[in-house]
């Protein structure tokens, strides 16, 4: 898993596969950056991940609720049409905005 | 019978597990000639069933999960069996969002991803016994039948 910090946002390079395994490994992690960077900004970078489940959702409706409280955004980039299919079906769109990158 | 295939698999309850069994189903299931698409929602179905086990089922002791999947012609049939703490109430357990672990950041939306992307769902659970998930996809369903031309 790679995260870069840049001032306080936080970019999180998601895994392949973006199951219960990684998932946990993501949370304790992100946490521990968020906590000590003061990130008011989370980007979940989707470009490696072909896989996820509703673990994953969680992982992203969990850094969400943390960073709503410290008064910041979450968004997504890189999302492949699966991925888009699994964030519009679990509702998180509504929380958290899809960019697509410009080419 | 001719067009039947059979499969059962057993590994611990082990988070790392997870992904083997969704790829070991995914190959089973590759002589039912699906698409990607239909490769990724049973995927994720057996992803979300491992995982309810796992966490819920044995809430993180190490013991077996058991996975059974049949073809019968283009039917793809799943079970995944677990010997855990069993579900108190299926019905509310099948909400979206309900989740009895929300500190872990679980999202409650297993079962609503397994009823979306298989065909059927059916869960039976005894408290204290342990869950089935059962669960069945018509591979090709709206494609038409082709033959490769002869050389």
């Amino acid at each position: 898993m790679k995260y870069q910090v840049q001032e306080n946002c936080l970019t999180i390079f998601l895994p392949k596969e973006l199951d219960h395994h990684n998932a946990e490994e993501i949370r304790k992690e992100s946490d521990h950056l968020i906590e000590r960077n003061h990130i008011r900004y989370v980007i979940f970078d989707f470009a490696d991940t072909i896989f996820c489940d509703s673990s994953g959702i969680g992982v992203i409706m969990g850094r969400y609720k943390r960073i709503y409280m410290l008064g910041g955004e979450v968004c997504a980039v890189h999302a492949n049409e699966r991925m888009k299919k699994m964030l519009v079906m679990s509702g998180v769109t509504k929380i958290m905005q899809i960019y697509e990158e410009e080419k | 019978m001719e067009n039947t295939n059979e499969m059962q698999l057993i590994f611990d309850s082990r988070s790392s597990n997870e992904s083997f069994a969704r790829v070991t189903v995914a190959a089973f299931m590759t002589s039912l000639n699906p698409t990607v698409e239909e490769v990724s929602d049973v995927k994720t179905a057996v992803s979300e069933a491992v995982t309810n086990a796992v966490i819920h089922g044995y809430e993180g002791e190490v013991k077996d999960v058991i996975i059974r999947c049949r073809t019968e012609e283009r039917t793809l049939y799943i079970e995944v069996e677990d010997k855990g703490k069993g579900i108190e109430d299926v019905e509310a357990a099948m909400e979206p969002l309900f989740t009895t672990k929300p500190d872990l950041d679980r999202s409650g939306m297993g079962f609503s991803f397994m009823e979306a992307f298989m065909d059927e769902l059916e869960v039976e659970s005894k408290p204290g016994e342990g869950t089935v998930v059962r669960m069945k996809k018509i591979i090709g369903k709206g494609r038409k039948l082709w033959t490769t031309q002869s050389l």
